[in-house]
């Protein structure tokens, strides 16, 4: 009779430790304190429905730069620490979308219109290369990351860029570090269908936008070529006995993942209200990476859930945690947390990684 | 000399990996300078008896074996090969362990090098000797001398002829001075005859000067050239244990292959004389340790052909290479056509279709569900289980339709498992194998590679699996290759059986013919 109930006992513990393990101690950790946080926030003299809006507005700008990384972990190629390539093309489709003199909303649907073909130059050799170095892909992916940033550098500098709004004032040549977009498409997303309920504003548009970019994926990976692109994520051998191209539906899916990056960094801007150049673009990837990884996504699968998930644990902490923390000890730790946990993250995520089981 | 002891004893052997027995009760004595010949087919057993002989480490990670080793009359168990080195036992594998860049001398006393003293090693200590050149060479060349061959001590390993090699890796061992046995695994497998020859020779050699031998080869005539005693081992199973001179080669065939074929043949359909379905003309196929060398062969429509031969020898090259996963020439026709080599693509399109030996790497995506692994084929090769929406510009999954099919299989192959939603990696061996046939069985192909379809599953799903296999050739007609290590299984469902002997055909026969004659076609030209 004991003996039957330690058998029971152990199973209850087996069970409790798998569901943990699913679920993901960091994950767990995090949600806790975000959830500590809000619970705590309205001790510390905090706005609560403030914060609220802080935290949808922060998922509103990033979900789609998060959402960028689903086709690449779907093919197999890993996390896309290359990020920085698709937010160049994008930036590209913001300036010329200026210089070119478009203003309103048509600046914002002209820049993506502009950044497409960057965006499917740039992803057809950064897959071409990706092809190349199967099984290297993150680490190469970080360097082209880097590169294509410090080349921009210099290009922003040399193209004849001449809008007044973007230039350098002293010279008239060459691209400010930061500069406004208020006048061309700031809060075109977030400012649409706007639901103001005082202290909570909800930026409908925006929300509205990440949701239909997230349907085409979600529906996407519901197609044959979708299909496919899993499969070969799973296990390329098997796709390739299968008839597959692998090397096409991995260039697809870098394709895809850059071109979401460009649109991803025009969402990120037009709430955010800003255009920031030069070393930018390398600050993007981590938290982007991070962010699904939090979600519960590994190195080879993610989900539109995981991408949901994971922005707003990711965001709502980076949010939360300064206000909270400053209505509290008056110190501001942000910055501090934030690196910690978005590279501890990726740390984790990265140890732990699960090769397709062979 | 007859009331010593005998050099090595192994008593009532048995060795189980997870309940699947590899052996079973082996008893086997050798007096020292004994030369003895172990043969049986691959799967014999004969590796893991080695393992345990030579205390690898394996062995005692999945548990230990059964039974008794007893050296000079004493009870040992090793922990480690460096204990087996230790009581004087040497062991040259089938693929090389030798540094390239060093001479022949250098590997053959690598770590064991003869050293001076000086005075920086005075101080420092003696890892900082010099090494006596002189003794080394001296050392050497005594080793080489023992085996009655001519090497130059001072050739670097990557000059050399494959020959000189093993050579050297032999020599190595015999440099060891409390050597007493030498297992040599397939030696001669790399040889030119005349090299093999020299070997021979040297074994001799090595066994007048008291040092006892186990030789294990596929060349059936070598060990009845050089050895005293014959073992053959069947199924993990010592089943003969005679003295070499009182026997032959077709007799010892017989014995590796299995005797139980008399009633086998009963079953017979009428050979199946239809036209020729596929032709393979003069195939070549890279695939590491499986080449491909030049393969004439016929299929016909409606038949079951199985393709046997020992392991290396190619057979597992052929479906591979003619589906395109390995870099393969030569040409191949199906159904009147040719079907171009090296894009897989192509000949799924022409409806083959292949179950892969390798389940794990190719045949199955792990992490998937089992609808997934059964539809995906199906659904990117014939863009079944699909709907068109947006009108047909856009190829929507059907999962129900994938459903379906995936619960059909499940039901007809009895495959074990909670739902077709499970992952394939969750399912045992035999049950992924079922998933790999179900697979193939979706695609609906006229014709249809299996290769090794009962590798590494137990009894009960090896009989399923052939019962469906021949189940889908009898009612649908479809044409089947099959290719297995196994000539009894390959003889239960085919109707003949090519047997590939180094890289090339060896011969066809009806299943209904002899073991023996089997046999003499898997080691007749074996490379």
């Amino acid at each position: 009779m004991s003996e039957y109930v330690r058998e029971n006992e152990r199973t209850l513990a087996d069970r409790v430790r798998h569901t943990l393990k699913n679920f993901g101690l960091p994950r767990l950790i995090i949600a806790a304190f975000l959830l500590l946080m809000f619970i705590v926030a309205p001790f510390t003299g905090v706005n609560f429905w403030g914060q609220i809006t802080n935290v949808l507005n922060r998922f509103s700008w990033n979900a789609v730069l998060v959402l960028a990384m689903v086709p690449m972990v779907h093919s197999g190629c890993g996390l896309n620490f290359g990020l920085p390539v698709g937010i160049i093309a994008g930036l590209l489709g913001a300036t010329l979308s200026i210089e070119w003199g478009f203003a309103g909303p048509l600046s914002f649907v002209m820049a993506i219109v502009i950044a497409t073909p960057f965006a499917l130059i740039f992803g057809v050799a950064y897959g071409w290369l990706l092809n190349k170095i199967k099984g290297g892909e993150m680490m190469i992916a970080t360097y082209v990351g880097f590169s294509v940033v410090s080349f921009f550098c210099m290009m922003w500098l040399v193209l004849p860029y001449k809008k007044p709004d973007m230039a350098w004032g002293f010279e008239g040549t060459g691209l400010r570090t930061t500069f406004p977009v208020d006048k061309y498409y700031g809060g075109v997303l977030s400012n649409f269908l706007r639901i103001d309920l005082g202290r909570l504003v909800i930026p409908t548009g925006a929300l509205l936008f990440f949701a239909l970019l997230a349907v085409m994926i979600w529906a996407f990976l519901h197609t044959k070529t979708g299909t496919a692109m899993t499969a070969v994520g799973s296990n390329p051998t098997f796709a390739r006995a299968a008839g597959i191209n692998v090397d096409r539906i991995r260039m697809l899916s870098v394709v895809m993942s850059t071109w979401l990056a460009a649109v991803g960094i025009l969402v990120y801007e037009q709430g955010f209200g800003f255009v920031q150049l030069y070393n930018a673009p390398f600050n993007m990837a981590l938290p982007a990476v991070s962010a699904i990884l939090i979600g519960g996504a590994t190195a080879n699968k993610a989900s539109i859930t995981n991408v949901i998930i994971g922005t707003i644990l990711f965001q709502g902490m980076v949010t939360m945690t300064p206000t909270v923390m400053n209505g509290l000890i008056n110190l501001d730790i942000s910055e501090v947390l934030r690196v910690v946990v978005s590279n501890g993250m990726i740390l984790y995520a990265l140890t732990r990684r699960t090769e397709a089981t062979r | 000399m007859s009331n010593q002891a005998p050099l090595l004893e192994l008593k009532n052997i048995k060795k189980d990996f997870f309940g699947n027995q590899v052996l079973e009760d082996i008893n086997l004595t050798l007096k020292a300078g004994e030369v003895l010949g172990l043969v049986g087919e691959n799967g014999a057993g004969k590796s893991t008896l080695m393992k345990i002989l030579f205390g690898m480490t394996e062995i005692r990670d999945t548990g230990g074996y059964g039974g008794d080793v007893l050296l000079n009359g004493q009870k040992v168990s090793f922990n480690s090969p460096f204990d087996a080195l230790e009581a004087g036992i040497g062991m040259v594998h089938q693929e090389f362990s030798l540094i390239p860049g060093f001479t022949a001398t250098d590997n053959i006393l690598l770590n064991r090098e003869p050293q001076k003293k000086s005075a920086v090693s005075e101080v420092f200590g003696d890892r900082l000797n010099t090494l006596d050149r002189r003794e080394m060479k001296r050392l050497s060349e005594e080793a080489i001398e023992k085996m009655g061959v001519r090497i130059e001590g001072s050739m670097q390993i990557s000059d050399m002829p494959v020959g000189h090699k093993q050579f050297t890796e032999i020599a190595r061992e015999l440099s060891k001075e409390q050597l007493r046995l030498l297992i040599l695994d397939e030696p001669t497998a790399v040889l030119t005859e005349q090299e093999a020859e020299a070997l021979l020779d040297s074994i001799r050699g090595m066994s007048k000067r008291g040092i006892a031998v186990i030789f294990i080869t596929h060349r059936l005539q070598e060990i009845l050239n050089v050895c005293d005693k014959v073992a053959v081992m069947r199924d993990g199973v010592l089943v003969k244990d005679v003295p070499a001179a009182e026997t032959n080669v077709t007799e010892i065939t017989r014995w590796m292959v299995g005797r139980n074929v008399e009633g086998m043949a009963e079953d017979q359909r009428q050979a199946v004389g239809g036209e020729v379905v596929m032709s393979i003309r003069k195939l070549w196929v890279d695939m590491p340790g499986e080449i491909v060398r030049n393969v004439n062969l016929d299929v016909r429509r409606g038949e079951i052909l199985g393709i046997g031969g020992l392991a290396g020898q190619g057979k597992l090259g052929i479906p591979n290479g003619v589906m395109g996963l390995y870099p393969a020439g030569g040409s191949v026709t199906f159904d009147g056509a040719q079907i171009p080599l090296n894009q897989p693509r192509k000949c799924l399109d022409s409806q083959l279709a292949f179950v892969s030996e390798d389940r794990r790497g190719v045949g199955l995506l792990l992490d998937e569900s089992l609808e997934w692994n059964i539809a995906f084929p199906a659904m990117q090769i014939h863009g079944r289980f699909l709907k068109s929406k947006l009108g047909g510009a856009v190829k929507w999954r059907d999962d129900r339709a994938i459903r379906e099919v995936t619960a059909k299989y499940i039901d007809e192959l009895q495959i074990k498992c909670t739902s077709s939603k499970q992952k394939a990696k969750e399912l045992s061996g035999g049950n992924q194998q079922k998933v790999c046939l179900a697979k193939a069985f979706a695609l609906e192909p006229k014709f249809l590679f299996v290769s090794e379809p009962t590798r590494g599953i137990d009894v009960g799903a090896k009989a399923l699996v052939l019962e469906a296999l021949e189940k889908f050739n009898r009612e649908k007609g479809i044409t089947i290759v099959m290719i297995s290590s196994e000539l009894e299984e390959l003889r239960q469902i085919c109707d003949r059986i090519a047997i590939v002997s180094g890289g090339r055909i060896a011969g066809i026969l009806p299943a209904s013919c002899s073991s023996e004659e089997f046999g003499a076609l898997m080691v007749s030209s074996v490379v």
